[in-house]
Formats: structure tokens, sequence, C-alpha cells
């Protein structure tokens, strides 16, 4: 099994340990990585702000360093969901080439229904507040929308019942936007902040030591607010805690 | 600054009050959350819902044709309005010529969308609204800030002042039970006189040629038994097959709107009463164009219940006012672009794609996929932020070019926090910027694969 790795543009600026984390665990798990190296953005950013087609050449360039691999697999929900469901339209493909929307996955996604592991060799000893991320509960179906009813499931919770040690919690309003949004955090910035100031007092409130999710975007915008408040609470990417040996 | 942002700013300023706001509304939408769980088969009546609209907006025509035919037979005049204006005009005509003066009202959005109370008040009607809430925004002169919970964003404290200025109540008194008892003896008063009474349509069932008006307060009933003149208005968008769907439409409204299994009263109006006349007034004013658009025409399904509105995070933020539409909330930005890009874009930024509003709506309303799809055409329609797209050129640079990216990353890490954490930055004030890595991930792998 080839796996490309890909890694979102601010994930390779901000969060290189999470890159590293998903590297390592997708190694420990058999898997054969690789990561193309002129990957830049996915065009998201763009898209979301109304200039989807601002997006092709950066999309047509992805099509084209991910050719060649069974999977392709990236550690952030809300950039993979675009390249899903956003690909289809901006790379039309004529011939039967598959598109890369085929074939991408969420890390925790493809751990959780590729790979399927029964055990992790990992140990982290803290509690930890879920953030369920919007892009990554509604688009890509990690978890059941709590507006939906649906049985309760989630794939971030059954990923890490397989660490050692670790109390998973929810918050109060267990699914609500974080207020990130791309450039809705700049053009909002009074309701994004808000919206991140609540959420992060709802995961401090469920007295967790670490805020952790599939989406480093979210940790971003929170930990913009955790650190202006002063808080004790820490982030963490959820790939970490699944490769953490502590 | 967008519309839309600079208002939620304000708004926001009192922080108090935009708390509570958030909490009341976020409390209908878990009240909303209890009834969807209590139903088993709650997807599947939001799947049937969609689909019965679906099905009655692609045989339109027919659907209306039949309601006008069966209604006509039962003894209702129907009328036909392409536009707001010629609504206000054929409701005018019909009470100018019965010489009514007086005309209490239950909710309309239709009412609001088509500025019909000022048009009749020009005219000299006195215009009452019957449904409270309602009441209370028209005694304050101002808008809805909700179209299901219209005073939502006014405290108890504030109705009593308003009701001791306007209704004589005792001074300092805002018990609620009080107060509603207050309104309640006003609004009789009210109801004796009318000479006219209005109610909007929640649903028109063709096969029967009769439609269907939901209250709490029985407003509606109580305007329309003793009136001798009964007019209704609807959107054409209205109209459902037979009473089969009403039942799976009033088995999600309430649950949608306020969490209740039913509203309290559901009248189905079919003809008028011995000695007294019965109109119904079905208006366009837009609603074939959205139906042609093929982008938007799931717009039509909407059925006005507003929890878009109570699981919007941004909405419940920044309140109803925020909005320039005179309905907000996703439903409203979707609205608003529907009938005038360049009078409401400025409320497209008012969303941060969260999915939610798609998952609530009871008829399935895609609104977050229609933002997403409004926001695409903003840039064609001339009616883009140019701060917006200089930051996505600037973007597009970057990106688009390994070389430039990599370039910027490495250089990130060394700006002094000084010249990014500033005001001049909106994400800063209250959020710190994140730090940029010394190596980057890239760096990283390199390393990892020697």
């Amino acid at each position: 099994m080839k796996v490309a790795l890909f890694i979102p543009c601010y994930v390779n600026a901000l969060y290189p340990e999470v890159g590293e984390a998903s590297y390592r665990l997708l190694r420990s798990l058999g898997v054969d990585v690789d990561y193309p190296l002129e990957q830049t953005c996915c065009g998201q950013p763009m898209a979301n702000a109304g200039y989807e087609a601002d997006a092709k050449p950066l999309a047509k360039k992805m099509e084209r360093l991910f050719a060649g691999y069974d999977y392709v697999v990236g550690p952030s929900a809300s950039c993979v969901s675009f390249v899903r469901e956003g690909y289809p339209r901006l790379t039309h493909h004529d011939d039967d080439k598959e598109c890369l929307a085929s074939h991408i996955y969420e890390i925790c996604e493809f751990i959780h229904d590729v790979v399927r592991p029964t055990k992790l060799d990992a140990r982290f000893p803290h509690k930890v507040s879920l953030h369920n991320s919007c892009h990554g509960v509604r688009l890509m179906g990690l978890s059941a929308p709590s507006e939906m009813n649906i049985p309760y499931y989630s794939k971030l919770r059954n990923l890490l019942s397989l660490v050692e040690g670790v109390e998973v919690v929810e918050p109060e309003r267990k699914d609500e936007c974080c207020g990130f949004g791309g450039l809705f955090s700049i053009e909002e910035s009074a309701v994004s902040k808000r919206m991140a100031h609540d959420k992060v007092a709802r995961h401090v409130a469920t007295g967790a030591e670490y805020i952790t999710g599939a989406d480093s975007s979210c940790l971003m915008n929170m930990q913009g607010i955790i650190e202006n408040e002063g808080l004790a609470i820490r982030t963490k990417h959820i790939i970490e805690i699944l490769t953490a040996k502590e | 600054m967008s519309s839309h942002a600079g208002k939620a700013k304000k708004f926001l300023m009192n922080e108090a009050r935009s708390v509570w706001h958030d909490k009341a509304l976020f409390a209908v939408r878990e009240k909303r959350d209890r009834q969807a769980y209590s139903l088993p088969e709650w997807e599947e009546l939001r799947n049937t819902a969609s689909a019965i609209k679906e099905h009655t907006l692609s045989h339109l025509a027919e659907y209306l044709e039949e309601f006008e035919r069966k209604a006509t037979q039962n003894g209702i005049k129907i009328h036909w309005a392409e536009s707001g204006d010629d609504m206000n005009k054929i409701v005018g005509d019909i009470i100018a010529e019965k010489g009514a003066k007086h005309l209490v009202k239950s909710k309309s959005m239709l009412a609001e969308e088509c500025g019909l109370a000022p048009y009749l008040e020009e005219r000299g009607v006195e215009v009452v609204e019957s449904d409270l809430g309602e009441r209370i925004v028209q005694l304050m002169h101002c808008a809805p800030s909700h179209i299901v919970l219209p005073a939502i964003h006014i405290k108890r404290e504030e109705v009593g002042e308003l009701f001791e200025r306007e209704l004589g109540t005792e001074q300092g008194n805002s018990d609620p039970t009080y107060l509603t008892h207050e309104a309640r003896k006003h609004l009789r008063e009210k109801f004796m006189q009318a000479d006219v009474a209005m109610t909007g349509v929640n649903f028109a069932i063709a096969e029967e040629g009769a439609f269907a008006v939901c209250t709490n307060e029985g407003n509606a009933d109580m305007g329309t038994s003793h009136a001798p003149l009964h007019i209704a208005i609807m959107g054409l968008e209205k109209v459902i097959p037979n009473l089969a769907s009403l039942g799976v439409f009033t088995r999600l409204l309430a649950r949608s709107a306020t969490g209740q299994p039913i509203t309290t009263y559901t009248s189905i109006y079919r003809k008028p009463e011995e000695g007294k006349e019965l109109h119904l007034v079905i208006v366009d004013n837009g609603r074939t164009e959205s139906l042609a658009n093929e982008a938007h025409r799931n717009m039509l399904k909407c059925m006005r219940c507003g929890a878009c509105m109570n699981t919007c995070p941004v909405y419940r933020r920044s309140g109803g006012y925020s909005y320039s539409y005179f309905i907000p909330g996703p439903l409203g930005i979707n609205l608003g672009m529907l009938r005038s890009p360049k009078l409401y874009a400025g409320n497209m930024s008012g969303c941060s794609l969260c999915y939610s509003c798609s998952g609530v709506c009871p008829a399935k309303v895609d609104l977050a996929e229609q933002i997403y799809a409004w926001r695409q055409q903003m840039n064609s329609l001339g009616v883009a932020a140019p701060s917006k797209k200089l930051i996505v050129k600037a973007m597009n640079m970057i990106m688009r070019s390994g070389w430039v990216f990599d370039t910027a990353i490495s250089c990130a890490p060394y700006l002094p926090r000084f010249t990014y954490n500033n005001g001049l930055n909106p994400w800063y004030g209250g959020r710190e910027m994140p730090h940029f890595a010394k190596r980057s991930f890239k760096v990283v792998w390199r390393k990892m694969e020697k």
C-alpha cells in the first residue's frame, strides 16, 4: 500500500510536529509513506472566501503531485473535505483517470476505516476534551452531528480508546463552531473571537488538560485565545496523542 | 468591513446582552433537539418533507391551479399578485371597498417582505399585530429580529417599560404573567374593534382548496372568528399536495421552530363563515425567478421555522439587526441574495461555513452549501470586498509556487511579532497570532528521510 502524505500549508509552516506524528503513526502501522515535496495549499481558503476558481491551479498541481498513490492521507479534516467535495468540480476528468477526491482521506478516517488497527502503542495519561470540528463532523462524518437524530458514534473517540491512560470528554455544545472559518476569522473578527472565546471556555469547563481534534486550524484559533487569556489548557492534535509515549 | 461584520461588532460590545441572546436562542435549539431525538423517524420525516417540497415545486403550476379551483369552489376568493406592490394594492382595495378601518393581523413574513403594514397605514387603516412578540416590536417601532421569536432581543424589563408607556400598566412591574395578561386585555379590545382580520398561510392544501394557519397564541383564530372579512396572504411556494403531506409538515414545524410537538393552534380554513368573506392573495414577488434558479431553487422548500437561526453560531452572537435583510441568519443571507445581491451582499460574510443550518433544516434546505455557492458569484456580481480580493491574490502568489511558499515560511518565524500582533491585524486583539515553526515539516521530512 503506497500512501502519500498531504500536509496542508499551515500545518507545514506552523505545526511540523503534527506532520511528523502522522508519518510516524502510519509507519508504525506498516504503511509505506511518501511525501511529495512540492505541495503547498489545497485552495480551500480562497474557495471559502468566494474564489474557488483561484484554487484551480492548486487543484491541478495537487492532482499531479499525488497521482500514482493508492491513498493520499492528510491530518486536516477541513482541507481533505474541500479536496473531496471541491476538486471534482475544479479538475474535470475527461479520461478515466481517477480524481484525487476518490482516494484522499483524513488521517483518523483512514486509520479508522482502512487500516483498522486493534491496538496502538501509545500512552497519554491525561484528560482531553474532544473538539468536534464542523467539517470533520458535518462534511466528513467523523462523528454524529448533534443536530441529527442518528445513533452516536465518534471515530476520534474510537481511536483514542486505543491509547492507554487517556480520559476523553466532550464539552457542552459538543460540535458548535469555534469561529475559525478561514477568512471568516478576519472578516468577521469580532464574532469569530467571541465564538472562539466561548468554545475555549466550554472546553476548559470540562476540567480537561488538553483540547484535541482532527483539525489544527480550529486548534490554532483556540490556541490564540488560550495564550491571550493566559489559560492553562493546551491544544494537541489527535495524531500526537495517538503516538504519545508518556 | 462588511455591513454585517460592522453591526455584529457593535452588538457584541454589550457583552452581557449578546451572551444572553446566544444562550436564549441556544436553549431553543436544545428544545428542538429533544423533540427531534424523541422521534425515531425524525430523519425520515425530514427526507419525506424535502421530497414532498421538491415534488410540489416541480409541479408547481398544476398544484397552484388545483388549489385555486378547489378553493374557489369552497367560496374562497383567490387573487394573484405578481409583486409585493401588487399584493399591497389588492389588499388595500379589498379593505377600501368594504370601508374597513381596523385590521388585526397574525404574523406574516410575507407582509414584512412587501411592506404591507406601512402601505395600509398610509391609507388610513389601523394595523394591529396580534402576535404578542410582533405587537411588542410594533409598539417599539422596530422590526422583528427573528422570524418566529420577533422580540427575542428584548428583555422583559424593557417590555415592562414599554407597556407602562403604551398600555398604562403598573410602574416597574415586569412580571411576564402580568404583562401577558395586560397585553391580552389590550388585544381583546383590538379584536373586538377589528373589521378585517389578516393571516399568513403556513400550508395551502391543493387537494382540499383549504389552508392551514399555525399559531401558539390563537391570535389568528381570535381575529378571523370575529371580523366579517378575512384576508390571507401567501407566497406561492406554500402549496402542498394533500392532507397527508400536511401531517408530515405539522410534525416537523413546531418541533423545529420552538421545540414543541405541535403549535397550540393549527387551524384549517376551508370556506368563509356564513355572511363573511374570505380572500386569499397568492404572491409571486420573485419566487418564480428563484424557481428558475437551479443553484438556489431549494430556498423555496423553506417552511419558515427559524431553526437555522437558532443553531447559527453567528446569528446567536450578532443578533437579528446585524443583517441588512429583514430576515436574519442563514435563511436571510440566502433570501437577501435572491432578492438583490447589490443590496444584501453585506450579509455574506456572516457565515463560518459550519453547516449546522443544513443539518437542522426540517425541509433539508442546503443553506450553507448555498451560501458557499453565492460567495463564488460575488466577484462576477460586482459585490466582492476589495480587501478580500487582495488577500486572495496574495495567497495565490505564495501558494502557487513551491519555491515562494518555502521561502515565505522559512522567513516567517524571524518576523518580529509586533509586526503582526498589532491593531492593523483583525485576527489580533483578544487572540494571539500562531507561531511559525523554525523548521517546517518539509525540512523535518528531509531529515527523517536521511
